[in-house]
């Protein structure tokens, strides 16, 4: 197999284990860490495709034809800032949700009186009938 | 040169205005400060829509990098119609919010909302103004981001834990976004709107394509609540403060439902695509599936924060339905009606935010008898309520008659059917409000407000009377604006 | 006077009332004074309407461009307007006195309400598109939904939902739809002489859409979108009697036959496929309505499903798809209003002094309150169809009618109905004039003297049908003919 490849493979393999860490633990610290794990392959994904073959690095040189495309790193600058935006908001949430509700475990969370939507559902309706 | 840059200067204008926001702080100056700034930039969105009705697209350079090599910011009518809708009710809503804001956070870590609020507004114009797909990600994140600051501020359990599930769903929304217009990337090497549209016909077959059409469109459908997806809208909307609801509910569902249409008509060549028709089909089956389980959830409800919610899930389906006709007709429609739900949806949960303040719940029954006491905000939840309905002389009506007129000429008779059941449930739910806000039986004193709080949520209902009785403005900057999207001359 | 400069007052009028109403609402005289001279002035002004503007609009807005808010004047239409304005007079007085005795807190409002309400029936009858008359026949619900609810209390606010949500709802599911139907195959919405429709639209289609605006026009009350109208009892007497015994469920008839007139035509209905079906569902309603009204023993409730089947007389009559037809359907609907609007003032007046609301409760109520039996003893007879009343010859050009298309099937369900009427009114007379009274029966008069005058007066209308029945036929004639015309 074509050895460029192997980045695309690990993309796939971070990214399904960043999903998997997301959707499957409970924990919220364990799944900020799942999405960055998701993020990154995502990371990973751009940046393997700025990559050319045989390509310098992007520094202007005058005995070099082919460079790697510099965008994508620039792109994923951003994109990570962005995730360490997240990141740190997400933590100071958890830090806020564990005050309040003394866990941080998503399976014992839960609004104040059960489903978000049938709080303080009285029945007025009913009632007048 | 103001004349010039003022397509830029729309965003950056609240970009700018957020830290010196922070920086004033506790200062009373702050709030004012903040209401100056946002209604001077809703004058310019006013004066690009009028340039863009005259002249068509505007293009702009950032940093004169001729595109497709440097960024470029593209206003086209349908832009600049949501514009406007963006920059006015951000600036209508800025001194409500004031006087709420003051109410549930404290005074002390208002001006904290406050430069999160005008990130928000500054995010979503962002995601509007630009002609860059990656620009895209990054002003949708920004929105996204405050909008999880704003959710969590006021520290309250049940919006804390909303927050935080809606920073989950959200981020996987924007990742996907990013998976797909990396691989549109990788396909074309390039990131402008434009230029992907003029590239991707070569490359339509690719399965890669395929992929990340799917991949752009979960992620915004995620964004823009279309159900399934949609459940992070109910905690969020239930357990907000009051006032960052309603210019949640106004406006952040219908700006992911713009890129949506932007990246659906104008990026991928959806008529050339295996794929293309048979996604179509699929968002109408989910508006369809959306609109009646929307509204039959509203009906289920009591607490009037989810009741509105659902009713937004329901409204949202309207919108896509239209979308996903991609005709004229259907687009137009859709159009329409994403300027009148923001309008509608913002004034009744500021409607709302008012009347449930005197008690701080908000289930039905607290609202009881508040119409007479607070007339003004009782007929104005009446207007919105209306509108909702569909009741002539009201902006939904003249939603939901060029809806259903784009359905008949598509021959969509089921989903007539659909639209019409929807539109019956919701009398159920909206009655269900009216009638507890206008109960006499119940007495009990409410706060009064000044009239920083009256007059924008007449304002908001005053436009959905004004588009009912008068709609020709609306309805041909919205016909230009579908013309265009899907490239007709 | 001017149509145009006219039918701008008629509209404004009862709107302007409606404002100096609230504006005078800590002044009761003032403003129960108020009141009768804008119900006064604005029958002065309908009568003093030309009864054709040929064509000429006035436009008051244009919501969708290509569909303005426009009006003018033509004979059916006239003559609603004339009953609704001229029985609204007749109301007020009865309002007048009916709530006089009460400190009610919400009485502003009941006024308030009544004048929107004629207002937008006003805009129902002048309408000169289907367009505008769907926006007023939606306001009319709208504004009569506080009146239904007026006494707030749970029984009568889930009344009132209901009256609320099968009015809105039928109309939003059915109505709507078939507009833009019409519209997209017709490209116009005006009213016009032979209909719009004609030709422009597949045969095949013509019955099922004329079926989604009877069912979506459910204040036409056709089974089984009739049940808001037994609901809507919980609403005072009055209401029920100018708003559901003449301006409601009159709407809903005229914009029935408006439609068969002028959106579709009559030839072109004549000629479709399965044409008798709307006669077969109105035929099926006069009967059924008429045997729930036999097992009433609530007085309004009887009267309301009395009013069920009349209002089908009219679906029926307009539905034999002929100008003459149409004749009896405007005949009919002055017939029945003024008998039906004295059943509810007779029922009202009778609940106000005795507190009565059933029937098995009337034994010998004739010895206290003869004037007012002797109204119901009228308005009776025309109900049935004896002569000399009103409904005796609105019923004679609805059977002429009939035996022209050789519709044996409308002879037929007039005749049963005829004998059920008699078979649930006869009782009541025999009751209150025959059986002596209850043991526990108080002693009680007559009611206060606005409601007597007002009951009594509309009793007179319907004896003197001869004097005015007349005239409405000349009015008529221009557009559903004379009926004298076939034997000229």
């Amino acid at each position: 197999m074509d050895p460029q490849l192997y980045n695309y493979w690990l993309v796939i393999l971070l990214m399904m284990t960043g999903l998997y860490a997301l959707i499957a633990r409970g924990n919220l610290i364990r799944k900020i860490i799942g999405l960055n794990i998701f993020q990154v392959s995502v990371f990973i994904l751009y940046i393997s495709a700025g990559f050319i073959r045989e390509g310098a690095a992007p520094i202007l040189s005058p005995n070099v034809d082919v460079y790697s495309n510099p965008l994508p790193h620039v792109l994923i600058l951003t994109a990570i800032v962005v995730s360490v935006a997240t990141t740190a908001l997400g933590l100071a949430l958890v830090i806020r949700i564990k005050a309040a509700f003394g866990s941080i475990d998503d399976d014992t969370l839960s609004y104040s009186s059960g489903d978000s939507a049938t709080e303080l559902s009285i029945k007025t309706q009913k009632s007048s009938q | 040169m103001i004349a010039q840059h003022a397509q830029i200067l729309v965003v950056i204008l609240p970009l700018l205005c957020a830290p010196l926001v922070l920086l004033l702080g506790k200062s009373r100056i702050a709030v004012w400060f903040t209401v100056g700034v946002l209604s001077v930039n809703a004058l310019l969105t006013w004066w690009l829509l009028l340039q863009v009705l005259t002249i068509g697209t505007l293009r702009y350079s950032l940093g004169n990098w001729p595109a497709p090599w440097g960024i470029e910011y593209r206003l086209d009518p349908l832009g600049a119609l949501l514009q406007v809708m963006i920059a006015s009710i951000a600036a209508v809503m800025a001194p409500f919010l004031r006087k709420l804001l003051a109410e549930e956070i404290g005074s002390s870590r208002q001006y904290a909302a406050l430069v999160a609020f005008i990130l928000l507004t500054a995010g979503l114009l962002g995601i509007v103004a630009t002609g860059d797909a990656f620009n895209v990600f990054v002003f949708l994140e920004i929105s996204s981001l405050s909008t999880y600051a704003l959710i969590a501020i006021a520290d309250k359990r049940d919006a804390l834990l909303a927050s935080f599930r809606y920073l989950i769903v959200g981020t996987i929304g924007a990742t996907f976004f990013l998976i797909g217009i990396g691989l549109v990337y990788i396909l074309t090497g390039t990131l402008n709107m434009d230029d992907l549209a003029v590239r991707l016909p070569e490359v339509s077959h690719t399965n890669t394509t395929q992929i990340a059409l799917i991949f752009v469109t979960i992620g915004i459908a995620i964004k823009a609540a279309i159900w399934p997806l949609h459940a992070w809208l109910i905690p969020c909307y239930s357990y907000a403060p009051r006032g960052i609801v309603a210019f949640l509910a106004a406006l952040s569902t219908k700006v992911a439902l713009y890129a949506l249409a932007r990246f659906l008509f104008g990026v991928f060549p959806l008529a050339d695509m295996p794929i293309g028709s048979v996604l179509l089909e699929i968002l109408q089956l989910l508006a369809i599936a959306a609109m009646l389980i929307g509204s039959a959830a509203a009906i289920a409800h009591s607490n009037v924060r989810a009741v509105l919610a659902y009713s937004s899930v329901a409204q949202i389906g309207y919108i896509t339905l239209g979308l996903a006709l991609a005709t004229s007709a259907g687009v137009t429609a859709a159009i329409i009606h994403m300027f009148n739900h923001a309008f509608i949806k913002g004034s009744l949960f500021m409607c709302i935010a008012i009347l449930a303040t005197g008690s701080g719940k908000h289930a039905l029954e607290s609202l009881k008898g508040l119409g007479h006491r607070m007339p003004i905000v009782g007929i104005a939840l009446l207007i919105g309520g209306f509108s909702l309905v569909g009741v002539p002389l009201t902006s939904g009506f003249i939603s939901k008659w060029f809806l259903i007129t784009a359905l008949v000429q598509a021959e969509k008779w089921i989903w007539i059917v659909a639209v019409l059941l929807s539109s019956v449930m919701s009398i159920i739910y909206v009655w269900k409000i009216v009638e507890a806000v206008f109960d006499k039986s119940d007495d009990k004193q409410v706060r009064s407000y000044d009239l920083s709080v009256d007059i924008p949520i007449v304002l908001l209902a005053a436009v959905s009377l004004y588009i009912g009785i008068n709609s020709s403005a609306l309805v041909s900057t919205a016909e230009q604006a579908s013309k265009w999207l899907l490239g007709m001359p | 006077m001017d149509a145009l400069s006219g039918l701008g007052l008629i509209l404004s009028t009862p709107f302007i009332g409606a404002s100096l109403m609230i504006l005078v609402r800590r002044a009761p005289v003032l403003r129960d004074a108020v009141t009768m001279i804008t119900s006064v002035s604005l029958f002065i002004l309908v009568a003093m309407l030309p009864s054709n503007s040929d064509g000429a609009v006035f436009v008051l807005a244009e919501p969708i461009s290509g569909l303005p808010i426009s009006f003018g004047t033509e004979p059916f239409g006239k003559l609603f307007a004339f009953i609704a304005s001229g029985l609204w007079i007749v109301t007020s007085i009865y309002s007048i006195g009916y709530l006089g005795q009460k400190t009610d807190p919400n009485k502003t409002r009941y006024f308030v309400c009544f004048a929107l309400s004629l207002g937008s029936t006003m805009g129902i009858a002048f309408a000169a598109n289907l367009f505008t008359l769907f926006i007023f026949y939606e306001a009319l619900t709208l504004v009569t939904y506080p009146l239904v609810a007026h006494y707030g209390t749970p029984e009568s606010r889930n009344g009132a939902r209901k009256y609320l949500q099968i009015l809105l709802g039928s109309s939003i599911a059915l109505f709507v739809p078939g507009i833009i139907i019409v519209y997209l195959f017709a490209g116009t919405l005006d009213f016009q002489e032979g209909g719009v429709l004609n030709g422009k639209l597949d045969p095949a289609f013509t019955i099922p859409l004329l079926l989604m605006f009877l069912y979506g026009v459910a204040k036409s009350a056709v089974m089984p979108v009739h049940s808001w109208l037994p609901s809507a009892m919980v609403a005072p007497a009055p209401v029920s009697a100018l708003l559901h015994a003449v301006a409601v469920v009159k709407a809903g008839v005229f914009t029935i036959t408006k439609i068969i007139a002028f959106i579709f035509g009559w030839e072109m209905l004549a000629s479709s496929p399965g044409a008798n079906l709307p006669l077969y569902i109105a035929g099926f309603t006069v009967i059924a309505a008429s045997v729930h009204a036999l097992q009433q023993d609530n007085i309004k409730s009887m009267l309301a499903y009395s009013t069920i089947a009349q209002l089908s007389y009219v679906v029926m009559a307009a539905s034999l798809f002929l100008p003459i037809g149409g004749l009896a359907a405007a005949l009919h609907i002055a017939a029945h209003a003024v008998a039906k609007i004295t059943l509810f003032f007779v029922a009202g007046a009778i609940y106000l002094k005795s507190g009565y609301t059933l029937i098995s409760q009337l034994n010998g109520i004739g010895r206290n309150m003869p004037l007012t039996l002797l109204a119901f003893t009228i308005a009776a007879a025309s109900m049935i169809g004896l002569p000399p009343t009103a409904g005796f010859f609105s019923k004679w050009f609805l059977l002429q009618a009939a035996f022209t298309t050789e519709s044996y099937f409308t002879v037929g369900v007039i005749t049963i109905s005829t004998a059920l009427n008699a078979a649930y009114f006869l009782p009541i007379l025999y009751r209150a004039f025959f059986k002596a009274p209850n043991e526990d029966q108080k002693s009680f008069g007559e009611a206060p003297w606005p409601v007597l005058a007002a009951l009594l007066f509309t009793a007179a209308l319907s004896i003197t049908f001869l004097a005015y029945g007349n005239a409405i036929m000349e009015l008529e004639a221009p557009i559903f003919g004379s009926i004298f015309n076939k034997y000229d």
